[in-house]
């Protein structure tokens, strides 16, 4: 077995290379991130020896860029740094309150939204709000950058559609449309620090009647994937997101919801709580939605 | 193993060390600086009791690596006193009598440093929900509370 190596690349392109290096000899790699689940992973459940490949130096993974249409948010910035970014927080609360809920504080200074992607649990919770707010990863690849919807990069219980000589630079989002705006919701049975017994992540866009125009729903920990609900999204369409409406988006999260049992929750109480979460979430990301109809964010 | 050069800043002093690149920022204080201060509870980054500030963000040193601290500003319990004694923080903690075995009393006071630095006056919840990833198994956590609460108060009234 080879042995333990860091390296700390200081751009795309040598952290590629690196990459590329390590797949083409059959010799392990892992990116670090924020280490919050790689080094636990590292020391508990997998201990053989790997290049640590350091993506923090990488300019493109700690930087937030608000454009005029899009916002692009770098896959290796730490929770606490992403909280302090008030415009951020006014653009995509549900997003910013879904990495808000990860860990303590001290977590919280190390873990980021891409490390939480690329763990790729089930129950991450920054993977229903990133879907519900259309995120998009940008993944550094030779040749050149592709990019896949949030929705379609986890394929699997803590797998995804990385190549081993690919990474995640980070993740872009277009900016919310006048009356557009998202919320996260998780269910745990205490009052922080815990692993997701069911989440779920809405956004939504409503026009100067109330109307919704828009709407995208995603699910967590109900699932080996996080899910899209397109059909509670088309429950929510076309009506005022009143109380029968918010009902027939819940129904359509428990129909999706395809859980198991474990410590965390049974079956029934899964199916059962995901509703609630996705009216609840809808809610608030509505009342939101309502503040913005005549102003847009950006 | 070979093992990598690392130059950081400890306490506002330059210190060079050796590590291996997979040894955790944790084990280098403890295990090849002599900062026993810094203590090992969970090693998961669960407990808080390995505290230290990163470039002044509240970081487990159990989840870093050593070789990430390059060129970084560590502060362990051990730079939290002045050198006329006791930082407020710690005397506070004395006079609420916040510690029974003490394992987790340098992750707390660390981690009190770093929220009274950035918020000098926080309200009860605020403070509970900061510390919630310290864990301490004696005290049931009212003392610590107020022993904060105690010198948030005793630095305002110094500044």
């Amino acid at each position: 077995m080879g042995a333990f190596a860091y390296v700390a690349p200081s751009s795309v392109a040598e952290a590629l290379a690196v990459l590329d290096e390590h797949a083409s000899l059959g010799k392990r790699a892992q990116v670090l991130a924020g280490g919050t689940d790689v080094l636990v992973q590292m020391r508990t459940v997998d201990t053989q020896p790997r290049t640590l490949v350091d993506i923090k130096g990488v300019a493109e993974t700690n930087r937030v860029d608000i454009g005029a249409t899009e916002t692009f948010i770098g896959a290796a910035i730490p929770s606490a740094v992403l909280n302090d970014n008030a415009e951020l927080k006014a653009l995509f609360p549900g997003v910013i309150e879904s990495a808000d809920l990860i860990g303590s504080t001290q977590i919280q200074g190390r873990a980021s939204i891409g490390g939480n992607l690329c763990n790729s649990s089930p129950a991450g919770d920054t993977i229903p709000a990133l879907i519900a707010s259309s995120g998009v990863c940008v993944i550094a690849a030779r040749g050149g950058n592709r990019e896949v919807p949030v929705e379609d990069f986890v394929s699997g219980v803590g797998t995804n559609v990385l190549e081993p000589n690919e990474f995640l630079i980070g993740i872009k989002f277009p900016n919310p449309a006048p009356g557009t705006a998202d919320a996260y919701l998780r269910f745990i049975p205490r009052t922080e620090m815990d692993i997701a017994v069911v989440g779920a992540g809405v956004s939504v866009t409503i026009d100067e009647n109330g109307t919704c125009t828009a709407a995208r729903v995603a699910i967590g920990a109900v699932a080996p994937t996080v899910l899209l609900v397109t059909r509670a999204s088309d429950a929510l369409v076309g009506t005022q997101l009143d109380d029968t409406a918010l009902e027939a988006a819940g129904v359509a999260c428990t129909e999706a919801a395809s859980p198991i049992s474990d410590k965390r929750g049974t079956v029934e109480y899964r199916r059962k709580v995901v509703a609630v979460l996705c009216r609840r979430a809808t809610a608030i990301a509505r009342d939101r939605a309502k503040l913005r109809v005549r102003t847009k964010v950006r | 193993m070979s093992k990598v050069q690392i130059t950081s800043s400890i306490n506002g002093e330059s210190v060079e060390f050796l590590c291996e690149p997979q040894q955790s920022l944790m084990e280098i204080l403890r295990e090849e600086l002599g900062r026993m201060g810094t203590k090992e509870g969970c090693a998961t980054g669960d407990c808080g009791a390995c505290s230290v500030l990163v470039d002044s963000r509240l970081v487990c040193s159990c989840l870093i690596l050593a070789v990430e601290a390059e060129g970084k500003e560590i502060t362990t319990i051990e730079g939290i006193a002045g050198e006329d004694g006791l930082h407020p923080i710690q005397q506070q903690f004395l006079e609420h009598a916040a510690l029974q075995c003490g394992i987790c009393t340098p992750g707390f006071i660390v981690a009190t440093k770093a929220l009274l630095d950035r918020n000098p006056d926080p309200d009860e919840e605020t403070i509970r929900y900061w510390l919630a990833g310290n864990l301490c198994r004696c005290t049931g956590y009212d003392k610590i509370i107020r022993a904060v609460q105690g010198a948030a108060k005793e630095l305002a009234h110094q500044a």
